[in-house]
């Protein structure tokens, strides 16, 4: 297989006053679909960048399956790319566009044609050959971009937030048909993107940045319900978020005077962040919470409510939807248990 | 990689520039220094005739300006604010005279404005007047053939500034009551007085160094300083008190722009 | 009346004043009389004939043909580059460049013509054609340079980015994905040069020598006697003038792209 193993270790770039990317290493192992989630600002594009080589970092090294890459040219690294709004050539036809990387390589003609009629029976799009850019719509322009990046067989696939600009339903769509392309041919992918669902559908492991450093990387399941500090823990799903210290075996006080009931042994006076998932609360559990309905929506399949609790709490709680909508105002008892409570490190 | 694109490829550019155009108007320019004394600007300044000359050209100048505006703002704000059909035909009838020689343009003013051109004909057969009226070889027939080569750059910039202009401020505006005079007044003329500022400049300063209209229109009345300086080369081969003009001449245009810099700095800054 | 209505009344007048003097050349122009005479008598070519038959302004014409492609070849050749270079190098005399660039506009014709003319004349110049390509080029840049800026600054530099990540060398991405998507802007900014050096008077006034460029002639004619040849040359420049909108618009980039 064309794939290859992409290894950053420690990579570091500044532009000016302003750290892009803080000691970053990252392993992304063959065939793998990695994806770098955080808001803007957070380095991920720039992180991008560098592992196609528009930009190059300051200390630190890319290897790719082991031979070290930060001096070549764009050109010549051999990875794929797509980008956020297209970057279709607006003078060539789908036919030409797809074929440009594989004339750049001096392919025999007869080759060339084959090969560009492949990619685009493996995203659906045979006959539209002599179509324009301008000629399609968003998703199909997504999808000749995508044959456009793995018809030369690139070692490595990047991705950056391409589906931004599409609605709902046809992000749906792609994610999955990406998703089952790169799984079929076994290519190693860096995806980026802000929006934590896309996320969570597409990934084998996430890398959750904020400020230029990696703060966690996991599977998806390891990010959502083991989260390693605040900023993953809220950024990655909807979360109730408390801070307090361990007070006894099992028992942490929160901030505000309430206590819990926790699974943990931690040594007491240890100070923790407390995630509490919404979808986790039942009518009843070790921990419970009364409190007056502050919001309720409806979502179809389930109700969202916000609670406001003694002391101060206010929580977000998804309940399926079942019976009536509570009523603002409304009193409302939810519990957590102890082992669906989340603990953290400060 | 962080490319740099470099400075290489304006090389040839700033080669050509240096040795066709650097070069050879500073060596003009510094033949008005004639053995480090500056008497050829005692003249052009000194002289009442030269003072004359320069107080006239800025005198047209400014009239020129003022006529372009009052004849261009109606034009740029219509086509800016009209359909694209419109629009795109209001274009076409700026840019037609725009590129029309200035020659074509002072040529056809010269039949229209003669004794016995067209104008004066149809007044005269229509019994509104009986004398033909000196409408060329006069300050008269310059202002017109001058506002006429300028007027469509006034159009273009005032068109600019006024497409700038978001129409939800107008919208904002007589959803408050705003009549259509108050708008006017308050909002698009405020708002667009960058646009109306950079007009004013451009048509200002072409008019400072304007050489073929006065020239055949003025019928050698109308004595604008470009004329002056082509008469010291062609005929009194006075190369160095035309240099003098010259440089009198740029140093007038730099001023203006500089000017203009500084006054669009401050209003962009408060 | 409503304000929209009066404003349009006063536009249709100002539109009048301006397309007044292009209109009326067509009549004079189709004059059978031998001279001069408003409202002409009849019609007749002979002014066209005249214009076709005297090999003055044909070589006139054909002169200013020469210089105007000369011009803008050289314009596009030194100006394409510079725009590059302005709207994206990163370098400490990048205003200064600017300035420069634009200080063609800035310096009244009149200086400019002199001065060249000045030069020439010392190195034997004066009435070769080339000298006044020179010239005209000079005036031509900073209007191709204009319109390649606003150009470039639409472009998106991600297809640039698209096209080296798929193996193309910078040269190529040039040749195949830069400069094809450029090429409204390139045909803009070479009509626009070269109507720019046909059309123009001031220096070739002093430049032209004996042979002359369409616009002396047309300076000398007008000079000397109101020949109404000189209609009938005005027409043809004009409905040059229109050919080259229609390309500008059709193949070009367009007519709201008026950068001054």
């Amino acid at each position: 297989m064309a794939s290859a193993e992409l290894r950053l270790e420690g990579i570091g770039k500044r532009f000016g006053e302003v750290v892009a990317l803080d000691n970053v290493s990252l392993v992304v192992e063959r065939g793998e679909l990695v994806t770098i989630l955080g808001p803007s600002g957070s380095g991920k594009t720039t992180l991008l960048k560098v592992v196609a080589g528009f930009e190059s970092p300051d200390h630190g090294s890319v290897k790719v399956d082991g031979v070290e890459i930060a001096s070549l040219p764009p050109a010549k690294r051999n990875i794929g790319m797509m980008f956020q709004n297209y970057a279709l050539f607006p003078h060539l036809n789908v036919r030409k566009n797809v074929a440009f990387s594989l004339e750049m390589r001096n392919t025999e003609k007869g080759e060339i044609d084959r090969r560009v009629t492949d990619a685009l029976e493996l995203v659906e799009l045979a006959g539209y050959d002599e179509r324009l850019p301008r000629q399609l719509s968003g998703g199909q322009q997504q999808r000749v971009a995508l044959a456009r990046a793995i018809v030369f067989n690139p070692r490595l696939l990047l991705l950056d937030e391409p589906f931004g600009a599409l609605d709902r339903k046809l992000r749906e769509t792609l994610q999955l048909e990406v998703r089952r392309l790169q799984q079929r041919l076994g290519l190693t992918t860096i995806f980026i993107t802000h929006d934590q669902e896309e996320a969570l559908v597409l990934s084998d492991r996430i890398a959750v940045m904020s400020k230029g450093a990696i703060q966690q990387i996991a599977t998806r399941a390891e990010i959502y319900e083991r989260p390693v500090n605040d900023f993953v823990a809220d950024f990655v799903g909807e979360s109730n978020i408390f801070h307090g210290v361990v007070s006894a075996r099992n028992t942490v006080t929160l901030d505000n005077g309430r206590m819990l009931q926790v699974k943990s042994d931690a040594t007491p006076g240890k100070r923790l962040g407390v995630l509490m998932r919404p979808e986790r609360f039942s009518s009843s559990g070790a921990n419970v919470f009364a409190g007056e309905v502050l919001d309720a929506i409806y979502l179809g399949a389930s109700f969202k409510l916000r609670l406001r609790c003694e002391s101060g709490i206010e929580l977000l709680v998804r309940q399926p939807a079942r019976g009536k909508l509570p009523m603002v105002a409304q009193r409302l008892t939810v519990g957590i248990d102890a082992d669906e409570l989340h603990l953290f490190d400060l | 990689m962080s490319r740099s694109a470099g400075f290489g490829p304006a090389l040839p550019a700033i080669v050509f520039l240096s040795v066709i155009f650097l070069f050879p108007v500073a060596r003009f320019l510094s033949f008005s220094v004639e053995a480090g004394n500056l008497d050829w600007y005692a003249q052009a300044l000194g002289k009442q005739l030269y003072l004359r000359v320069l107080w006239d050209t800025f005198e047209i100048a400014a009239l020129v300006t003022f006529f372009c505006l009052l004849l261009g703002y109606p034009l740029g704000f219509l086509i800016a604010t009209t359909t694209h059909f419109w629009a795109t035909v209001g274009f076409v009838l700026v840019l037609l005279p725009l590129w029309t020689s200035v020659l074509v343009r002072t040529y056809a003013w010269m039949v229209l404005l003669g004794r016995n051109g067209v104008l004066n004909r149809l007044l005269i057969d229509g019994g509104i007047t009986t004398e033909p009226l000196p409408l060329l070889h006069n300050f008269t027939g310059v202002m017109i053939g001058m506002v006429h080569v300028l007027l469509p750059y006034m159009v273009l910039l005032i068109y600019g500034a006024v497409r700038r202009l978001d129409p939800a401020i107008v919208q904002a505006a007589q959803g408050l009551g705003a009549s259509t005079w108050q708008t006017f007044w308050r909002i698009y003329v405020p708002l667009t007085m960058n646009g109306i500022f950079a007009g004013c400049v451009i048509v200002f300063v072409l008019s400072l160094g304007f050489f073929i209209t006065p020239a055949l229109l003025g019928g050698g009345r109308v004595i604008m300083i470009a004329v002056l300086i082509e008469q010291q080369v062609r005929e009194t081969l006075n190369w160095q008190f035309a240099a003098a003009l010259s440089a009198v001449l740029l140093a007038a245009t730099l001023l203006v722009y500089a000017l203009a810099q500084r006054f669009a700095r401050e209003e962009s800054a408060s | 009346m409503s304000g929209r209505s009066i404003l349009i009344a006063a536009c249709v007048a100002i539109y009048f004043f301006l397309m007044l003097p292009l209109l009326v050349v067509f009549p004079i122009s189709l004059s059978s009389a031998p001279y001069m005479q408003f409202p002409p008598p009849g019609l007749s070519w002979q002014w066209y004939s005249r214009y076709f038959a005297d090999p003055q302004w044909i070589d006139a014409t054909i002169r200013s043909l020469q210089i105007g492609v000369a011009t803008s070849v050289l314009a596009l050749v030194l100006g394409v580059p510079l725009s590059f270079a302005l709207v994206r190098g990163r370098f400490p005399a990048r205003q200064l460049l600017d300035r420069l660039t634009m200080a063609p506009i800035v310096v009244p014709s009149i200086v400019y013509s002199v001065a060249i003319y000045g030069l020439f004349a010392k190195m034997k110049l004066i009435g070769e054609w080339y000298g006044l390509a020179l010239a005209h080029t000079v005036l031509a840049l900073p209007f191709v340079v204009l319109v390649m800026i606003a150009g470039l600054r639409d472009f998106d530099r991600a297809l640039e980015q698209a096209a080296e990540g798929l193996g193309a060398s910078r040269l190529q991405t040039l040749r195949r994905i830069t400069l094809p998507i450029l090429r409204p802007s390139l045909i803009s900014a070479g009509l626009l040069a070269f109507i720019s050096s046909f059309d123009e008077v001031v220096v070739a006034l002093f430049l032209a020598g004996a042979r002359m460029t369409l616009p002396k002639k047309m300076f000398d004619n007008i000079l000397m006697e109101i020949d109404p040849t000189i209609a009938a040359v005005s027409v043809m420049q004009i409905l040059l003038v229109a050919i080259v909108l229609f390309l500008m618009a059709r193949f070009g980039r367009g007519l709201s792209a008026t950068a001054q």
